[in-house]
């Protein structure tokens, strides 16, 4: 008996994408005589990953757009097969792939919710037991005989929530929705996901979000196309997966990737970064110091539809400050060949820790990014006052 | 499996095992036809919630309810008594309980086929968010078709009380003996057609058509006594029809015709009742083999639904 609650050992997945999807037989007939073979195309959406999650643990799962993490997540919920390869999973495994799945819009909340249980597993008895606790996280005590079909979609999120992490899976699996409802419910959720911790139950987590996994998840994995690049803590996860990106020069936003965009992407790229302390001879601050950063460009053609983002990151991916220019209405008039731009943080109340800075250029409305370096440049802050922690918070005790 | 003694409990971030060791499972593992009988029973509730879904999706927002699945047999009833004994006086005396007796095994059977094909296709919201033994879809399709012929059977009995034809008592058990039969034959091609679905939509087209030729092969508007005696020694062919043995015991059950004249065509088949529960089981052993061709050819499928949907 190991004490791993999920083991994924080589595992492989292909994804066919024909063309035409396979809807009809008469498409199925024709496009064989026409064309015997060739119309489909192989896409491996997992490459040889092998993972061991320990119980209890809160695993992490990062990387771009496509890279494969929810294609992991689904094969561990036996929705997909793999291709190759095995996972061995403990006990009673929970999906929460989509808030809600499952639930049928004529049918009233405890309907749904008995349905949820049996899908699971769960007996008759069982499920009417958990039922009060159900309702009541999801603070829609009164709606059990309402049809799901006249709740808000924050009611039917809350209700998917809430259904997961109240049958008591053994091991939970949760792809992006984390983030529903409103801000007291996001507590709320956060801190049953808290719960579920200290009772020991595993939970795999895919997120965007380098805040949650730095402060959710034990551990965390990297994919890349499909590679697993990396399983460690998660500061060095989300350093791995901020250096994977950079290398690639340009962080692709969702809507993305048309060779359009790529073509417009180039027209304007950075060519350097320089910091200016208020000393030269220090580079480095000390709390409360300005700090100035010149960012050099170079642009292909005349253009004015462009802005300047930065963001400011502390070693575990926090995310401290993020800007542009356009929130700060200076928009550039026009830039044209090589210039520099200046953006001068006036102040810098951070206490001692090193910081990185990512930096990116894309255009007014955000659709097109022409270029994105994280960990453009980085700085250190020598904490000079008596203060500890991060921030410089002016601060005094009266007796 | 899962079961809730197999459970793990957990005090205080220490794992405490209350009962037996925690099931692995081996997810890309193949599993058995015996795994599969057995991953379908532990989610029995999950199939019996399923069947009340139907139900009750089908009746939700309607005053009358299931008085609704009722009115369908009762016009078969009311229009077919009507134009056999008054427009084309029938051979068939009581034509409308005579049809039906069969109607009544034959909408089961035909019902639990249109409903499963789709079964697979319409729950994609589920088959791609969660698991569970996929087989249960196609099956509780076919437990709502079963949950209402028996409410249709209550129009037979109200009908049988009008016109006053009493049911043959002593072979009832064969009436549960075709509903067994037609079931497992059922759940075979079911279970078969759902996996196709996913793949070929117009399945569930080429069902159509398919059901409303068998409709008509099988001898449920005319009585088989008829067929018969033109086929004479090669009865046994309209017998190739697996349906005609659970149909024909239905309406020797139910409606229960009284013995012909010297001279006369019988009705249906006057041969004793074991020779009833013979052609059952015929039914029965077809239905068997086609279920388990099916079990096989959905596990091979299976595997692509996730990608397919
Ligand atoms: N059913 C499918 N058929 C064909 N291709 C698929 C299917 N599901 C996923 N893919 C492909 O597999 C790759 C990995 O997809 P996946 O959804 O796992 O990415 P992801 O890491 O979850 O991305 P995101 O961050 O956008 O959620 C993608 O290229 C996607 O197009
Ligand atoms: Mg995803």
């Amino acid at each position: 008996m190991t004490s791993n609650a999920i083991e994924v050992v080589d595992v492989s997945k292909r994804f066919v994408l024909s063309h035409a999807g396979p809807s009809s037989l008469k498409e199925r007939f024709v496009s064989r005589s026409a064309s015997p073979r060739g119309e489909d195309t192989d896409l491996w959406a997992l490459k040889g990953v092998s993972l061991e999650i320990e119980r209890g643990e809160t695993f992490g799962l990062l990387g771009h757009n496509g890279s494969g993490k929810s294609t992991l997540l689904k094969c561990i919920a036996r929705t997909l097969r793999p291709t190759t390869g095995t996972i061995r999973t403990v006990g009673r495994v929970a999906a929460l792939l989509e808030l809600g799945a499952g639930f049928h819009p004529e049918l009233t909340g405890r309907e749904n919710v008995s349905l949820n249980a049996s899908i699971l597993g769960l007996d008759e008895a069982e499920a009417e037991s958990r039922l009060p606790d159900v309702f009541g996280f999801a603070e829609l005590a009164g709606f059990e005989d309402t049809p799901v079909k006249h709740y808000s979609s924050g009611m039917f999120a809350r209700l998917g929530f809430s259904v997961a992490m109240h049958l008591e899976p053994d091991t939970l699996l949760v792809d992006e929705v984390l983030s529903v409802g409103d801000e007291s419910f996001q507590r709320k959720c956060l801190g049953e996901v808290r719960r579920f911790q200290r009772e020991g139950r595993t939970i795999v987590v895919v997120t965007h979000s380098a805040d949650m996994v730095r402060h959710v998840c034990d551990r965390a994995a990297v994919l890349d196309h499909g590679e697993l690049q990396m399983v460690g803590p998660p500061p060095a996860a989300i350093r791995t997966l901020r250096e994977l990106l950079n290398k690639r020069g340009l962080e692709i936003p969702r809507e993305m990737g048309s060779a359009a965009n790529l073509e417009q992407a180039q027209a304007i790229v950075f060519t350097d970064v320089q910091l200016r302390y208020n000393d030269p001879q220090r580079p480095w601050l000390n709390p409360g110091d300005p700090l100035e950063i010149v960012v050099s460009y170079d642009a292909s053609q005349p253009m004015d539809d462009v802005a300047v983002a930065m963001e400011i990151h502390d070693s575990g991916g926090n995310r401290l400050l993020g800007v542009n220019s356009d929130l700060l209405d200076s928009a550039p008039n026009s830039v044209d060949g090589t210039g520099t731009v200046v953006i001068r943080l006036e102040s810098v109340p951070l206490l001692g820790g090193s910081y990185s800075i990512a930096l990116g250029l894309h255009n007014h409305d955000v659709s097109v990014s022409y270029d994105h370096r994280e960990e453009a440049a980085s700085f250190r802050v020598e904490n000079s006052t008596p203060l500890d922690g991060r921030v410089q918070i002016p601060v005094s005790i009266r007796w | 499996m899962r079961s809730s003694e197999s459970r793990l409990r957990f005090v205080s971030g220490e794992l405490s095992d209350l009962g037996a060791l925690p099931d692995v499972v081996d997810v890309a593992a193949p599993r058995s036809i015996s795994q599969r009988a057995r991953d379908v029973v532990a989610h029995r509730s999950l199939l019996a919630n399923l069947v009340r879904r139907d139900l009750r999706v089908r009746y939700k927002g309607s005053v009358l309810g299931f008085f609704w699945s009722l009115l369908n047999p009762a016009m078969y009833l009311v229009v077919f008594s009507f134009v056999f004994t008054v427009f084309l006086p029938a051979r068939v005396p009581l034509f409308g309980i005579f049809m039906l007796s069969g109607l009544l095994i034959w909408n089961f059977f035909n019902g639990s086929l249109a409903a499963a094909s789709n079964s697979i296709v319409e729950n994609r919201a589920l088959v791609q968010k969660v698991w569970f033994p996929r087989e249960i879809l196609p099956l509780a399709a076919l437990g709502s078709a079963l949950i209402n012929m028996f409410l249709q059977a209550v129009v037979l009995v109200i009908g049988s009380l009008a016109f006053r034809n009493a049911p043959d008592v002593r072979a009832l058990p064969l009436v549960i003996y075709a509903v067994i039969a037609t079931a497992v034959l059922a759940a075979g091609l079911g279970i078969l057609l759902s996996a196709l679905t996913v793949e070929y939509r117009d399945v569930s087209h080429l069902l159509d058509v398919g059901m409303t030729a068998w409709f008509w092969m099988s001898a449920v508007v005319f009585p088989f006594g008829a067929v018969a005696v033109k086929l004479g020694e090669n009865q046994w062919l309209a017998f190739l029809n697996p349906m005609l043995a659970p149909i024909l015991a239905f309406q020797r059950a139910l409606y229960d015709p009284a013995p012909s004249l010297p001279g006369e065509t019988p009705i249906i088949p006057e041969e004793s009742l074991a020779w009833y529960y013979g052609r059952v089981s015929i039914t029965l052993a077809i239905g068997v083999v086609i279920l388990f061709i099916a079990l096989r050819v959905f596990a091979r499928r299976e595997d692509s639904f996730g990608d397919q949907l």
